[in-house]
């Protein structure tokens, strides 16, 4: 019974330190997660969470990242309550994306507060930032 | 006799009655008898890059001329939860914006619209939204609710770019309003 589930986490995890050296960004934040008890990155787990809908009083009842975002990272996202269009998350056709530090770590707090009703844990932000930006 | 008499009743009570809705409907009910430097119908618009990068994310940067300094030192003391959402920022540039805003507000700046604005809110009154304001209601008062709460590309009076086309420009001029759906807007 535990071995497949064994396999399967060495397939799709990462030790912390060992990934994306291309983008110092990614990278320096990803360090600062370790530091705060990150441990393995784990993509799917990051889209796992991306997806996953969370009880909310108010006038939101069902909130997930992908409310605003939509589930499809390189599709154009909008916001649930101001209709603003949100541009694409994936750098990978959004070049402007996850690119400031500062301005990842505001966004993580303001919307897993949003969204979940808390922030999150290091290792949540570790997992989220991988899927966002694999 | 009595026929006539009943029917200068009828005029002379529909014209007593008509009266002060004309003049209710004349903008310069709004004013005062100050001058303004800008005589136009907008507001400043918005040019701080900071403040279009922290408050234009999740709605149209609104212009500080659109709301008193007492709403928004209420509104900048509240951020965590800001209308339903969470609109936090670190404690250097939440006072860099409020001093903006403080500094341009409604009350304070030298365009006449703004003063509408800030003219038509009583004094004990510190109202959070812009379309909350006497004067908003009273400018957007015939327009029906199909265009607006009804309306999927609209949804609230809040989003005002969405029928006034260069509100992010600080014009709010009537040949600029096209409602979603229903196109320009002709009194
Ligand atoms: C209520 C709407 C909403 C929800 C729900 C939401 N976001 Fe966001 N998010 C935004 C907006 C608005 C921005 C800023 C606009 C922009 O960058 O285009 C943003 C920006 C971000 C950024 C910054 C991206 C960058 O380029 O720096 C990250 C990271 C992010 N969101 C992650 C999340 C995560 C994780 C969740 C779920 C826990 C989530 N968001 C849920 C609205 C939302
Ligand atoms: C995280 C998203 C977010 C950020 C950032 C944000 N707002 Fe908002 N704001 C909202 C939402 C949601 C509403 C409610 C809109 C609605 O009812 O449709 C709102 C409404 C408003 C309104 C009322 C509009 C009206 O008249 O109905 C004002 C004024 C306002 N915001 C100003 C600001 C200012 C100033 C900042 C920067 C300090 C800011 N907002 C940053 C999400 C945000
Ligand atoms: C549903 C579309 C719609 C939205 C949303 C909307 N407006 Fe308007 N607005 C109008 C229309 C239509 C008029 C003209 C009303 C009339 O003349 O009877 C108007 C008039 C005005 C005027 C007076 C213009 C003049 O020349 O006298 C101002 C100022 C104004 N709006 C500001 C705002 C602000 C600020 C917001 C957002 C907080 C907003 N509006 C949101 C449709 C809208």
């Amino acid at each position: 019974m535990k071995a497949p589930y064994l396999i399967f986490v060495v397939l799709v995890s990462t030790h912390i330190n060992s990934v994306l050296a291309d983008n110092t960004t990614i990278n320096s934040l990803l360090q600062s997660y370790a530091a705060k008890g990150a441990t393995e990155v784990n993509a799917e787990q990051g889209q796992y969470l991306w997806q996953k809908t969370y009880p909310a009083n108010g006038e939101f009842s069902q909130r997930s990242c992908a409310s605003c975002h939509t589930e499809k990272l390189t599709a154009p996202g909008k916001h649930v309550k101001t209709n603003k269009p949100i541009e694409p998350m994936a750098p990978s056709v959004n070049s402007q994306r996850l690119t400031d530090q500062k301005k990842i770590e505001k966004w993580f707090k303001r919307n897993c507060k949003w969204t979940m009703g808390r922030e999150c844990t290091a290792q949540e932000k570790a997992d989220f930032l991988v899927y966002l930006y694999k | 006799m009595k026929n006539t008499l009943a029917i200068s009743a009828v005029i002379f009570t529909v014209g007593f009655v008509t009266i002060p809705v004309v003049w209710s409907d004349d903008d310069d009910h709004w004013e005062g008898m100050e001058e303004y430097k800008h005589q136009s119908t907008g507001v400043a618009a918005v040019t701080n890059t900071v403040y279009r990068e922290e408050c234009g994310s999740c709605h149209m940067a609104y212009s500080p001329g659109l709301l008193p300094a007492n709403s928004w030192m209420k509104m900048m003391s509240g951020l965590e939860n800001h209308f339903g959402d969470n609109a936090e920022l670190d404690a250097g540039t939440e006072k860099s914006i409020t001093d903006l805003l403080l500094a341009n507000s409604a009350d304070r700046s030298d365009y006449r619209r703004a003063r509408k604005f800030s003219r038509s809110i009583q004094l004990n009154d510190t109202p959070l939204r812009i379309s909350e304001t006497p004067y908003f209601r009273h400018e957007h008062d015939e327009i029906p609710n199909r265009m607006v709460t009804g309306n999927p590309e609209v949804k609230s009076f809040s989003h005002c770019n969405a029928c006034h086309t260069r509100a992010e420009q600080g014009s709010f001029n009537e040949h600029d309003i096209r409602i979603p759906g229903y196109g320009r807007w002709d009194d």
